[in-house]
């Protein structure tokens, strides 16, 4: 092993997805001295880096963006926010003609010359972020996942320590202020992008006293060839879905009905054919995702013609709204110097209690990025030098430092199964009922006990901690909601229950907390009660 | 997953061990990476896309394919366009569109499936 590379910087940005890439970009812009690390590549890593993404980009003209606004409200439960999502839609308007001019991003024209701004191509975006951030100053570190925050003796967060993992080196970077954009997670499921999300920010955030909000709209699954990784979904609005012997699979569909494929799954083969699609809707898909057909064109299979066996991945919190609670519009964490952004946070306030099929977490992915980079900057500009000479004390807890005796290096490969076999299960984590749920939470809480008393590892540990972290949360919010809401289906409490039309808040490792959170959303609901 | 590292193709960049998101390839002692952590390939294709000389292939299955698959076979990979073909479905690489520039897809709106009565 070599010595500790030790830096110093005014804004740390952890995590290299479009969340963490605009806020160092506007960071940077905002004249903060920024290192950026990411587990993986920046560029490469991340959901969105293999995936793309459609973007909610809007015309800022107001029938547009009230019916943009209006379109998922039904779906999401209630309980997005009508203020957020206007936030949303202005800054990513902003940001996305900012990437075509100053990011040189090739967006199509179409014929009449009018440019086409409602998607990336996931490689090209963040290839084209990365050159971006270079020629903006910000200092990259890849290959060099973060293990804990530091804090100084107020409590406040003043860093992070990681592991230069192709150097085999340890790392620290002393920070004025730090951003959290470490994605979502996805419980290691193979999602097309997603096994580098593992949710380790949100265990950093749990381990300085950050809250959670939405974890029990947890539970996306993404429909996927059962020979493939690549879990894009959008072109199965042309499918038909079939049972095995070729009859159609009644009531199944790509976005209400995809409950209906995982009922089927349970015990039998489903099979899908895009026959909906004419030559010239087959043409453009192929232009609009290249890698929607890697796999068909490796088996040689044509997905137009030919049925094809599917499955549904676990996308947990990557598709999924629930995430680190945010407390203000600059998407500050209540933890002071901590800032959150993208799949790491909390999406409700957009999205309520559904995602899914496209655009919005792509658009608060760079809107929050933009807000907590901005942030960042300006809480490490107030503090000054002495901000980067704090005493510093390392936060990390299970995983790193057990309580008890430690156990084996390699025991966090038992954990990842345990956690898998309570998480990925569809009459586990998808068709929810109370006393599955209860039973799968005590599993997973005398899974943490022996956890922190006995995991000591590395990265790896790490992961399998932050997973288990994860899955208890997503459990008590999901026990704390007998109803039936968003994404979040409780087969034993089929309706929505008006009266929980609230956003639910989570926390804690060793005990777990939930409760209501006192801020209500702003709907349309609301202000027809108010008036 | 990813199955071939084209030693007659690759030129020694290491490109893809620094792209691959989750450090699945280490530097063999001639230079060309070797697969070194197979088991941890998250089957993204991002290191195909990386590869200036089309000398790596990724097999869409998220577990290893058979010793005898064709999708090891590099005669196969070759002869069947497959070598390069994700890099060219997103035009890149030298004299070509980026795909992202043509990448006007279908109308996404609900479809009237035939012979159902649509409320
Ligand atoms: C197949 C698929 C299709 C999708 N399609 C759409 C769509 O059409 N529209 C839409 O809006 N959204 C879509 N999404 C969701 C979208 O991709 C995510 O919301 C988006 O990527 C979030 O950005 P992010 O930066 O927060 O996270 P990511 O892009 O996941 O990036 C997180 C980064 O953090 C890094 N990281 C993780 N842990 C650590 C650590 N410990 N230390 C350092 N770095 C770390 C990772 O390596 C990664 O680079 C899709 C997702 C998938 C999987
Ligand atoms: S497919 Fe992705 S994870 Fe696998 S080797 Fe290539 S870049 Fe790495
Ligand atoms: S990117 Fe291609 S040419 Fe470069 S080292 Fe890897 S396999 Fe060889």
């Amino acid at each position: 092993m070599i010595d500790i590379l030790d830096l110093t910087a005014d804004v740390l940005v952890i995590g290299g997805g479009p969340a963490g890439a605009w806020a160092a970009l506007k960071a940077a812009q905002a004249g903060a001295d920024v290192v950026l690390v990411d587990k993986g590549y920046t560029g490469t890593s991340g959901a969105t880096a293999s995936a793309g993404t459609g973007v909610w980009y809007v015309e800022p003209e107001e029938s547009a963006r009230e019916a943009a606004m209006a379109s998922r409200e039904n779906l999401n439960g209630h309980l997005s926010d009508r203020r957020w999502m206007a936030r949303v839609l202005d800054q990513t308007y902003a940001n996305i003609n900012e990437l075509a001019a100053a990011g040189r991003y090739p967006f199509p024209t179409l014929a009449d010359g009018t440019a086409l701004r409602r998607g990336v191509q996931g490689p090209e975006y963040m290839r084209r972020m990365r050159a971006w951030l270079k020629r903006s100053g910000v200092r990259i570190l890849d290959h060099s996942p973060v293990l804990e925050l530091l804090t100084d003796p107020t409590g406040a967060v003043a860093g992070a320590a990681g592991r230069r993992r192709q150097l085999d080196q340890p790392y620290r970077v002393r920070a004025g202020s730090v951003v959290l954009a470490t994605g979502g997670c996805a419980f290691l499921s193979r999602a097309l992008g997603c096994d580098v999300n593992t949710g380790d920010g949100a265990l950093f955030a749990a381990e300085v006293g950050a809250a959670f909000s939405g974890m029990e709209f947890s539970n996306a699954y993404a429909i996927a060839p059962v020979f493939s990784t690549v879990t894009k979904t959008a072109y199965y609005n042309y499918a038909t879905f079939s049972h095995e012997d070729g009859t159609v699979l009644e009531g199944a569909g790509s976005q209400r009905g995809r409950s209906v494929i995982a009922r089927a799954l349970l015990s039998e083969r489903v099979f899908a054919v895009l026959d909906l699609a004419d030559e010239k809707a087959q043409a453009a898909m192929r232009l609009g995702q290249p890698n929607f057909f890697l796999p068909f064109d490796r088996m040689r299979i044509n997905p137009f013609t030919d049925r094809f066996p599917i499955t549904l991945l676990l996308e947990g919190t990557v598709r999924g709204t629930g995430g680190i609670r945010v407390v203000d519009d600059d998407c500050s964490t209540g933890v002071p110097g901590l800032y959150v952004a993208g799949d790491a946070a909390t999406r409700e306030l957009i999205c309520g209690g559904f995602t899914g099929g496209g655009s919005h977490n792509s658009a608060w992915a760079m809107s929050s990025g933009t807000w907590a980079g901005r942030a960042a900057a300006r809480h490490a500009a107030t503090l000054g030098p002495a901000g980067k000479r704090r005493r510093l004390t390392a936060a990390g807890r299970a995983g790193l430092r057990p309580t008890g005796t430690p156990g084996d290096p390699g025991d966090y490969r038992e954990l990842v199964r345990a956690v898998q076999a309570e998480t990925h299960p569809y009459d586990k984590n998808y068709l929810r009922r109370g006393e599955v749920l209860t039973g799968a939470l005590a599993t997973l809480d005398e899974r943490w006990a022996e956890a922190s008393a006995h995991l000591r590892g590395d990265v790896e540990a790490r992961q399998a901690v932050a997973m288990l972290a994860h899955a208890r949360w997503m459990y008590t919010a999901a026990l704390a909601r007998p109803e039936t809401r968003g994404m979040h289906k409780r087969l034993d409490h089929p309706q929505a229950d008006p009266l929980r039309r609230h956003r639910l808040m989570v926390g804690g490792l060793d005990e777990l907390w939930s409760a209501a959170d006192p801020v209500r959303p702003h709907t349309p609901l609301d202000l027809a009660v108010a008036s | 997953m990813i199955e071939l590292v084209s030693h007659d193709r690759c030129v020694t960049c290491d490109r893809c061990i620094a792209a691959c998101p989750t450090n699945v390839f280490d530097r063999g002692a001639d230079g060309v990476p070797v697969i070194a952590r197979q088991s941890d390939c998250q089957t993204c294709f991002m290191c195909e896309a990386y590869c200036p000389t089309d000398a790596l292939f990724v097999a869409p299955q998220p577990a290893p394919v058979a010793a005898d698959d064709p999708l090891r076979d590099e005669e196969y990979l070759i002869a069947s366009g497959l070598l390069g073909s994700y890099r060219a479905g997103i035009g890149w690489g030298h004299g070509r569109t980026p795909g992202a520039r043509l990448a006007v897809g279908p109308d996404l709106k609900p479809i009237v499936r035939p012979g159902k009565a649509t409320t």
